[in-house]
């Protein structure tokens, strides 16, 4: 299966080769083919710039609370959105508490990409004994269901949004070992990676110019599946009260702190968690729009 | 073929004692003195030290680890800090709840995926299989927390058809298998099976969608063969790879569950664990995470074993 694979991608490569166009242009001709990508980009883009400028739009403060305006419901005059527990606006704690959700969905990711990039390759490209024990180790960490393993290394090291992202990353970095070790073995036997060992370079020459070029595609491609994930974990650690303290705003926090007003204000209750759906399903979907506009396979 | 078995099955247990290894170092690494998880802080210093030397924290890392794991192997996990009774008791019990709730979501999981991917993956490219894609990216990328938050609002406090927490009446923990009690798995079940669905359909589509492309198949439709007996070579073809992965989310539902059983109190190993975070409880920690992680690896073995039983084209590999 692999080398029908790889015969069909020289072929589309030597295809684009003769229409003078690059790798990247052709991506992204298919990227903006492709409605469901754009919508998702589009949404993920309002989102970030949303959060970003939270202090210029949002209208209230998220911390001041006021006793007589708790839990309000939606479309009340002044707060569209109601108020949470404390009194405080929900759009402006959705808005603010976006940053931390989206610090903590992406920063783990980002982190693992690095060190789990560099370890895979290294694993793959080197061989032998440091395969072997790179590669044993992250068995270890794969017996654990990744849930568990959050939970495990931030319920011990305690509360706290660095141990979080701490616990986060160590979760994500075996995985992305994994991913970049089997396509880093899938490179190094490739002719160019003789050719270029035959022609007398360096075994980090090599690494640097012909298998990372070849490699951080489908490891990208990988990694923005894992924000998803992340998002969802990162939040869910919050959510058990392992992730942001209180008063902080943070949407599994505040699912969390709401839960106990589901039946007062149901449907307020349940917004900060529409925002970690919408983000989380965004990110699914432009990792997928991308891996098929990159033409990774797996 | 034995040989591969024994082969894979000895290779469990180096797994094993490494994330024994990475369970007892969860006490390690918290913070302060391992020596508070198993004292009550305002025990007086010389009783302090009569612990730190009956437990052997006194001796070197690998010493300690030779003893937990000797302990650990009789089945002593230690007491709990909150409560002084014996993990082993408050865990069998909550161990029994979460593993009826992973089966039953497991269950739904199953059908639902195996459904859904099938039908995405012979009839590609209709409205079915925009559907199911659709379903299986949604049930990825869910939060389950809040959908099971969602559930509690619509099916709990709207309609109150369901009863929103717990896993019996009047607050009780004895099972029975009536209404009474079974209502109760409702909400939960639903909630949990649908990372399994999405997974499932996803992976079974993938898989199904390959072996309708290979040459065999139209060498069967070829050779005059139904829809249906087709589907029946298709079936055992994909059999293996699917019941992998089906298999394997029974095992990440039971560590995963965590979440879930928080939304609904149910009373399992999540929110045992829940609990244990909160008072800091560290044996109770180490001792629920060993556990699950230990089943974790059981089942990864199984599922290897099932399956190269059922794929002779395994053990050559």
């Amino acid at each position: 299966m692999s080398t029908a694979a790889e015969a069909e991608l020289a072929i589309q490569a030597k295809a684009t080769l003769a229409k003078g166009q690059g790798y990247w242009a052709g991506v992204f001709k298919r990227v903006r083919r492709d409605p469901v990508t754009l919508v998702c980009f589009g949404i993920l883009l309002i989102m970030f710039l949303a959060i970003l400028f939270a202090p210029l739009l949002a209208p209230h403060d998220p911390y001041q609370g006021s006793m007589i305006r708790r839990l309000r419901g939606l479309q009340t005059a002044g707060y569209p959105l109601g108020t949470d527990e404390l009194g405080r606006d929900m759009v402006t704690r959705l808005l603010y508490g976006g940053r931390l959700s989206w610090f903590m969905g992406i920063v783990p990711v980002v982190l693992a990409f690095f060190i789990g990039t560099t370890l895979g390759v290294t694993a793959g490209y080197m061989g032998g004994k440091v395969n072997m024990l790179i590669m044993r180790t992250t068995d270890v960490f794969y017996a654990f269901p990744s849930v568990l393993l959050a939970v495990a290394i931030s319920g011990a090291l305690g509360a706290g949004i660095v141990n979080a992202i701490l616990a986060l990353t160590l979760v994500f970095i075996p995985q992305i070992i994994r991913v970049a070790e089997t396509v880093t073995q899938g490179v190094r036997n490739l002719d160019f990676v003789d050719a270029a060992r035959s022609s007398g370079a360096s075994g980090f020459t090599i690494v640097r110019v012909h298998v990372l070029g070849n490699v951080l595609g489908p490891i990208f491609v990988y990694a923005t599946n894992l924000i998803s994930v992340c998002m969802i974990l990162a939040s869910g650690l919050s959510f058990l009260g392992l992730g942001t303290k209180p008063p902080e705003p943070e949407w599994g926090l505040m699912l969390n702190t709401l839960r106990t007003a589901i039946y007062v204000q149901p449907w307020v209750a349940v917004l900060p968690g529409a925002c970690i759906f919408v983000t989380s399903i965004c990110f699914n979907l432009l990792s997928d729009g991308l891996r098929q506009a990159m033409d990774v396979k797996g | 073929m034995i040989l591969y078995l024994i082969r894979r099955a000895l290779y469990a247990i180096p797994i094993a004692l490494a994330v024994g290894f990475v369970c007892f170092m969860l006490v390690q690494i918290a913070p302060g003195d391992p020596i508070n998880a198993i004292v009550p802080p305002d025990a007086p210093g010389d009783v302090v030290e009569q612990v730190r030397r009956d437990y052997g924290l006194d001796k070197p890392l690998p010493v300690q680890f030779g003893l937990w794991l000797f302990k650990v192997v009789q089945g002593d996990l230690g007491r709990s800090l909150a409560t002084g009774r014996s993990v082993w008791s408050d865990l069998s019990t909550a161990i029994g709840n979460t593993l009826m709730l992973a089966c039953c979501a497991s269950l739904v999981g199953f059908i639902m995926g195996c459904t859904l991917g099938g039908l995405a993956g012979t009839f590609r490219g209709t409205l079915l299989d925009r559907f199911a894609t659709g379903i299986a990216v949604a049930g990825v990328s869910v939060p389950h927390y809040w959908l099971g938050m969602v559930m509690v609002v619509i099916f709990s406090v709207q309609l109150n058809w369901l009863p929103a927490m717990g896993a019996g009446p009047g607050g009780s923990s004895d099972w029975a298998w009536d209404w009474e009690h079974f209502q109760f798995l409702v909400l939960p079940t639903i909630t949990l099976s649908v990372i399994p669905t999405g997974i499932v359909t996803r992976t079974v589509r993938g898989i199904i969608a390959e072996i309708m492309n290979q040459e065999f198949v139209v060498a069967l439709r070829g050779k005059g063969l139904t829809t249906f007996q087709i589907f029946l070579h298709v079936v055992k073809n994909a059999a293996p790879n699917a019941l992998a992965v089906i298999g394997l989310q029974l095992g990440y539902l039971m560590g995963g569950s965590i979440l879930v059983e928080t939304v609904f109190s149910w009373p399992g190993t999540g929110l045992l664990l829940n609990s244990a975070i909160f008072q800091r409880d560290l044996p109770v920690l180490q001792g629920t995470i060993l556990v699950l992680a230990m089943f974790f690896v059981a089942l990864n073995l199984i599922v290897d074993l099932i399956q190269a039983a059922l794929d002779p084209r395994i053990k050559r590999a």
